[in-house]
């Protein structure tokens, strides 16, 4: 976070002593840019909290400490796909996840769905993208965390 | 023009009924309920810290980085080495998908390649540096490597093969519309 406002610290400065009148073009730009899309993120926020609110932390270490691993993986990248945390919360629910003995290749399938396949980030995609593109790139990225899932799982030697 | 219409009014209506349920949550001390009010509190402080830096960000690209510049590095022509720069570019992104979309928007405009673009999404997604050093102080430094290692390399034959299927249907990204 700090190196985002000190890139944009000394791009504003160097931008700014080049050439004032673009430099003013850019905020320009960059409010205009943000002002067409703030809807998708209101939107994206709203599906967010209630989905942290109805699918608590607590309810996914039930679920993935307690079922067998096809099942484990399947549950992982359900959650793992409606869901959007930040890092410094899915970590250490994964760390705590590991230390109740679900599988590396189960944890893989959450992180990766977590962080690839966004159903909360679907109204700014959408946006951008149109509903078709995204829709395929979210199921490619389903199958893309599920086979990283399988090969993690037998790096680790928990499959075969 | 007239569903359009009616999905807009929707969308105001659920707002509104959110917002009723938020206020009612705290009145009756429904839990649930003022679970979400904090967690949209929460994420919406994240973006207001991200978002504005972003986006001047993304528009200091866009009057000063050359369409030429990136036609050359992430450009059809730019091959493998677009995807590879695709995904040093995402390990510098901050927050997540996103910020990524915007972004991608601002590149494909200046003429990057599709298939790049789609490296340079997924790759924001789980290449980020900061959060693969906290996710390997989490989960060790082999279950990183073996994430990476497998994923990189299906995220460019997707990226690769979902760009030339696009590309051969003459598509094109139009943000807002």
């Amino acid at each position: 976070m700090y190196f985002l406002y000190l890139l944009l610290f000394i791009a504003m400065l160097v931008s700014f002593i080049t050439d004032r009148n673009k430099t003013y073009k850019a905020i320009k730009i960059a409010f205009k840019k943000f002002m067409k899309i703030l809807p998708a993120f209101a939107s994206m926020l709203v599906l967010v909290s209630i989905i942290l609110g109805l699918v608590p932390d607590t309810l996914i270490l039930h679920y993935l400490g307690k079922s067998n691993m096809s099942q484990g993986v399947l549950m992982a990248s359900f959650f793992g796909s409606i869901t959007l945390m930040p890092g410094f919360i899915a970590y250490p629910l994964c760390g705590i996840l590991l230390k109740k003995g679900v599988t590396y290749t189960v944890i893989s399938a959450f992180t990766t769905t977590l962080m690839m396949v966004g159903f909360v980030t679907f109204p700014i995609e959408k946006r951008y993208f149109g509903i078709r593109v995204a829709i395929i790139r979210n199921v490619l990225s389903l199958l893309i965390a599920i086979i990283v899932a399988i090969l993690t799982g037998i790096f680790f030697g928990e499959i075969f | 023009m007239k569903s359009k219409k009616l999905i807009g009014y929707i969308k105001i209506i659920g707002f509104v009924a959110y917002a009723l349920f938020l206020g009612f949550s705290f009145w009756k001390g429904f839990e649930p309920g003022k679970k979400m009010a904090f967690n949209l509190r929460y994420f919406s402080l994240e973006m207001a810290k991200i978002l504005p830096p972003a986006f001047l960000l993304i528009g200091l690209f866009e009057v000063w980085v050359k369409k030429e510049t990136i036609e050359k590095h992430f450009g059809s022509k730019s091959g493998l080495r677009g995807h590879i720069g695709g995904i040093l570019l995402a390990g510098t992104t901050v927050g997540g998908l996103y910020v990524a979309f915007p972004v991608a928007y601002s590149l494909y405009r200046k003429g990057a390649d599709l298939g790049v673009i789609f490296t340079y999404i997924a790759a924001s997604a789980i290449c980020r540096v900061p959060m693969t050093i906290f996710e390997a102080s989490f989960l060790g430094i082999k279950f990183s490597i073996i994430r990476l290692s497998v994923s990189i390399p299906l995220v460019i034959v997707s990226s690769i093969l979902l760009g030339r299927y696009l590309t051969r249907r003459k598509y094109t990204i139009r943000a807002g519309e």
